[in-house]
């Protein structure tokens, strides 16, 4: 599916899906991966570190650029998808199961900033106008 | 791509279909004001014929010295095969290799060179090439700060070549980049681990070791490598690509192998040329090279399933990643470097060992005479490869000018750079020197010398 109804976006084209306890998982959406093109590398934060919604906490690497990845709200890292280190293409084949890491919120009220998929559908297809 | 000059014809043409008259035209909207603008001061262009009688009598003032100078760059012989194929066209004019399928010829040069250079630093992944050995150790500063994430610390020995220290300073002092300087033994000449005690209680990103060092003398590598990486920190290893073929190379240092290796490969066939252009090598472990600046080749197999190679790994660069790239360098010194690979392919390792073996010999055998000269000795204990630094009882300056007039370029006065060694010079032996001259040089000390 390219547009899960149950998570929540940002403009930069990251995912979020929140657990119940309190903590998201982190990805790139469909949009992003198709059009990066075939992933060759991901460089995903390190686990422990702290981000302020916004900042750069990675980056992606396709053939033919390279993509920062913005962190959606403020947190700290406490998993990473160490899959992605030697299969980046996962994202390419299901970029909503090919999570990149896990992050604790610091800041709960952030999530309102968040876009849903109807919101996210609209920006994607402003940008492609 | 050949080059294809335009005749006049051929010019009539095409501005007959733009639909102009002159080519001055086609400039028409830059404003007067910055147009005709005057070259006084320039004079009148010469004749080829003129320009050669000039050269001619320039170059009678070069005066045919006898060189005893390294520090830094190396007179070595350069086979007379090697810039007769690197003129070659092909190889001279060839055009930046950013299309692939344009550039085979080149490509293939390039991670032919590549190859050579990894056998001989020990390490599993060069890069086709940076300016210089300079700017190269300074790429290799930041990308060690890069790397290590936490520290932005770089430890670099004092018996590193002064203009090394002073270039990597200048690139990195407003990256907010501290450069830590790590004094040297008065003895040996060497950084001793001892030195390194200063540094305990702090983080460090990277440690840079030279081998040989400026002083020509070997720094013990093993203990100072195991050092860094016992604290968490990178080595850079800074060596003369020709003694690596008697060393022990980078990839083998302490027990787990430097992590980025660079150099000046101006030995390996360029010549000395004023000062330029060299070129600066670079290589470093497989798990550093997404952090590595400048270009690298890879083969590959095209569509059809034939080998082939590509520039790889380009979201690092430039015009890719722009202000994130690894590095402002999107180019290397191709023409160098093509004479590099054809030097080392003519030598081959066995080449390239008796080169060194040549080298250092020479060093032996100067130092046996030039010890007996009254007033002269060596002021370092280290081991050597084939610079030596020399005490001299009389002033550097004026000895070197006295030898001077005898035609023999006798040596770098250290007093510039090391206040300390203001009764010091520098003295490389090349295999290029032969008996001879090293009696020759040994007389001429001793004449210039007044104990």
């Amino acid at each position: 599916m390219h547009l899960p109804a149950d998570l929540q976006y940002t403009d930069t084209h990251e995912w979020v899906r929140r657990h119940g306890d309190g903590t998201v998982t982190v990805g790139i959406t469909w949009h992003a991966q198709e059009r990066l093109g075939d992933l060759v590398y991901v460089e995903n934060p390190q686990a422990g570190k702290s981000f302020k919604k916004g900042q750069e906490c990675g980056v992606v690497e396709s053939v033919k650029a390279a993509a920062d990845i913005y962190a959606p709200i403020s947190g700290d890292v406490i998993a990473v998808n160490a899959e992605l280190a030697s299969n980046p293409e996962k994202i390419n084949q299901d970029a909503y199961a090919a999570w990149m890491f896990k992050l604790r919120p610091s800041d709960p009220g952030e999530f309102e900033q968040l876009l849903d998929s109807v919101a996210y559908e609209k920006l994607i297809a402003a940008e492609s106008a | 791509m050949p080059f294809i000059p335009h005749t006049e014809a051929d010019v009539g043409l095409m501005l007959q279909a733009i639909g102009v008259s002159t080519v001055e035209e086609l400039f028409d909207e830059i404003p007067q004001t910055l147009k005709n603008i005057r070259l006084d001061g320039v004079p009148e262009g010469l004749s080829e014929m003129e320009v050669l009688r000039m050269m001619r009598d320039r170059a009678e003032s070069d005066g045919h010295y006898l060189n005893f100078i390294g520090a830094g760059a190396y007179e070595h012989h350069i086979p007379a095969a090697v810039w007769q194929l690197a003129t070659r066209g092909e190889f001279y004019s060839a055009y930046t290799p950013y299309q692939a399928e344009a550039s085979q010829g080149t490509l293939q040069g390039l991670y032919e060179y590549q190859t050579m250079m990894c056998s001989l630093t020990g390490l599993d992944v060069t890069n086709a090439s940076l300016y210089d050995g300079a700017s190269a150790l300074a790429e290799a500063a930041l990308m060690a700060v890069r790397l290590h994430k936490s520290s932005r610390r770089v430890l670099m020995p004092a018996t590193l070549h002064p203009t090394y220290r002073a270039v990597v300073h200048s690139i990195v002092c407003n990256q907010e980049i501290e450069l830590l300087e790590v004094p040297y033994c008065s003895e040996t000449g060497t950084i001793l681990p001892g030195a390194l005690s200063r540094f305990e209680g702090q983080e460090f990103a990277a440690l840079v070791v030279p081998q040989p060092n400026f002083f020509g003398a070997l720094e013990p590598v093993h203990k100072l490598s195991d050092w860094a990486h016992r604290r968490g920190a990178l080595v850079i290893a800074c060596v003369n690509p020709v003694a690596l073929a008697l060393l022990i190379p980078p990839g083998e240092w302490g027990a787990a192998g430097a992590d980025i290796a660079v150099g000046e490969g101006q030995p390996l066939g360029v010549p000395l040329a004023a000062g330029g252009p060299y070129f600066g090598f670079m290589a470093c472990k497989r798990a550093h090279v997404r952090q590595m600046p400048g270009r690298i080749v890879g083969r590959t197999l095209d569509a059809e399933g034939r080998p082939g190679f590509t520039l790889t790994l380009q979201a690092r660069e430039q015009h890719i990643r722009r202000s994130k790239a690894t590095s402002n360098i999107c180019t290397n010194q191709g023409l160098a470097v093509t004479a590099a690979t054809i030097h080392l392919a003519l030598l081959g390792p066995e080449g390239l060992k008796r080169v060194a073996c040549a080298c250092h010999n020479n060093l032996s055998a100067l130092l046996d005479r030039v010890t007996k000269v009254p007033g002269v000795s060596r002021r370092f204990s280290a081991p050597l490869f084939h610079e030596v630094v020399l005490a001299l009882s009389d002033a550097p300056d004026r000895v070197l000018e006295r030898m001077r007039g005898q035609r023999l370029l006798a040596g770098a006065a250290l007093g510039e750079f090391y206040p300390e060694l203001a009764d010091c010079v520098l003295v490389c032996t090349t295999e290029t020197k032969t008996e001879a001259d090293l009696d020759r040089y040994t007389h001429s000390l001793a004449a210039a010398h007044s104990a």
